[in-house]
């Protein structure tokens, strides 16, 4: 791309480019820590996680600003309106994944003290680290502008609904099993819900990334897997 | 995040070919010369009806030629001349047989510095009426009332219709010219650069007027501002060194243009 005749005008652009990417950098770490956090009940890697929320929460207020001063001052047309517009748009996302990612971590401080069989997490690890992925690839199209890698990005969301609803079921099964299980497995069913959120956030994402570059939104539904909303178990069935 | 039907039709281009209004102003293999220079080069390109078209590009593109030439202002000038064919309701205005001075009055033009005759307000507007039209007092009073409701500038004037047009602000004496160009009931009006001698009062003022304008007559305007072009247009025409390098609908010129050219001049990337 050419540069602009007014050459803070790419400045602006730049540092708005900039804040996104440190966005995507504070989330991911979020995301992974506060899985990690999950995994080896570590309350105090959680506690980082909900500290880290507010840099990310002064960052998206940042690009807001960024945006509405460069939409005033520059009237942005084109690739640059798109691109203005786009930057409003993920870091909205983004900063949801780090709500997401902070509600897990509040949850792990919250089952710290409960003894349960490791292998009940290792179900939302598996999904979590599938989401973190997803959300790693996005941020690397949105920086290259790839158009491609953000559509492979959003027709793998649907794989990442099915794990989610056979992990609903299972976490309702262990809770069957045993009344002593409930309060640990529902908080294991929020953890997955905001993983499995995560990864629709990082579709929008790959949305907006088509938009940022051809001008279009993506036609049609998204590919959508989500069973759980239909889900029951009936005791002893 | 797809949006429904109603709002994607509201907001995306639609192409020129879908629109519904007829072709006003149909240019056809257009080419232009100033002596020895080709200034303009094989335009094709059509007007339609009622609808504003924003003739954009950096200066010397060929814009404000391409208006010259709708009601052949250039014939006053020896040396320039015209070749090709632009069909004004399928007629030739570039055939020699054309009454310049009824081609002119179904073609009005306001140009960039306002220029007002002088004398008063009232003999501004009433000036190509009499020439053309013998009306009775009445009724020429009635037109001159209509053209300067017209034109936004009647509340204005009406308690000082004997005063020169000379006295009032700029953005009132572009008022008051397009009144003056409205008075003949013009086809088509040519603005070339109508605001940019003007504070963005009068700006906006003259924006909103052409916006209303658009019910009775179908527009054509130069303009070097990018967001005018897209506040007030339909159809937006990019031009650079005499070539017609993209015609669309405005939104899709200004949200996501087809040619590289297009894109980097209005993003302020052109140089």
């Amino acid at each position: 791309m050419a540069e602009h005749i007014v050459s803070s005008y790419d400045t602006d652009l730049e540092n708005l480019r900039r804040s996104i990417a440190e966005m995507g950098g504070v989330a991911e770490k979020m995301m992974t820590d506060a899985t990690e956090a999950l995994v080896r009940r570590d309350t105090t890697l959680a506690q980082a996680v909900i500290v880290a929320d507010k840099r990310l929460d002064t960052l998206q207020r940042e690009i807001e600003e960024r945006s509405v001063l460069l939409i005033a001052r520059r009237q942005p047309l084109a690739i640059d309106l798109r691109e203005t517009i786009s930057g409003i748009r993920v870091s909205g996302d983004l900063e949801r994944i780090g709500d997401l990612a902070k509600n897990i971590a509040k949850r792990v401080v919250a089952i710290s003290d409960q003894a349960q069989p490791q292998k009940i997490v290792l179900g939302v690890q598996h999904m979590s680290d599938l989401v973190q992925e997803q959300l790693k690839d996005v941020l690397d199209a949105y920086a290259s502008r790839d158009v491609t890698a953000a559509h492979e990005v959003w027709e793998r969301d649907s794989a990442i609904d099915a794990l989610y609803n056979s992990l609903f079921r299972e976490l309702l099964t262990y809770m069957m099993e045993d009344p002593r299980n409930i309060s640990f497995c529902t908080h294991l069913l929020f953890c997955a819900k905001n993983v499995e959120r995560i990864g629709d956030h990082t579709t929008n994402v790959a949305e907006t990334i088509e938009y940022l570059v051809t001008g279009e939104t993506p036609a049609g539904e998204r590919p959508k897997n989500d069973a759980s909303n239909y889900a029951t178990v009936t005791p002893g069935a | 995040m797809s949006a429904s039907p109603a709002i994607r039709s509201q907001f995306e281009g639609r192409s020129p070919a879908d629109v519904k209004a007829p072709v006003r102003i149909a240019v056809k293999d257009l080419n232009f010369y100033y002596g020895s220079f080709h200034g303009l080069k094989d335009i094709n390109l059509d007007f339609r009806d009622r609808q504003v078209t924003a003739l954009i590009g950096p200066s010397g593109c060929g814009k404000s030629t391409l208006l010259r030439t709708f009601n052949r202002i250039y014939s006053l000038y020896p040396e320039q001349r015209a070749e090709g064919e632009i069909l004004l309701d399928g007629q030739n205005v570039l055939d020699s047989k054309v009454d310049l001075n009824e081609l002119r009055s179904r073609v009005g033009m306001v140009f960039q510095k306002p220029t007002p005759f002088p004398m008063s307000i009232y003999d501004n507007v009433a000036f190509g009426l009499r020439l053309y039209e013998k009306l009775p007092k009445s009724e020429l009073d009635g037109r001159v009332e209509e053209s300067l409701r017209k034109a936004a500038l009647w509340d204005e004037v009406k308690d000082k219709m004997k005063q020169p047009g000379t006295g009032l602000s700029g953005g009132q004496q572009q008022r008051l010219c397009i009144a003056r160009t409205v008075a003949q009931r013009p086809e088509v009006i040519l603005f070339d650069e109508p605001t940019s001698a003007l504070d963005p009062i009068s700006t906006g003022r003259i924006e909103e007027l052409i916006e209303q304008l658009r019910a009775d007559f179908t527009i054509v305007i130069v303009t070097h501002n990018m967001q005018q072009a897209a506040r007030i247009s339909q159809f937006t025409a990019f031009m650079y060194l005499g070539e017609l390098i993209e015609f669309d609908a405005t939104t899709k010129i200004f949200m996501n243009p087809a040619k590289r050219q297009t894109q980097d001049y209005i993003t302020g990337r052109f140089g």
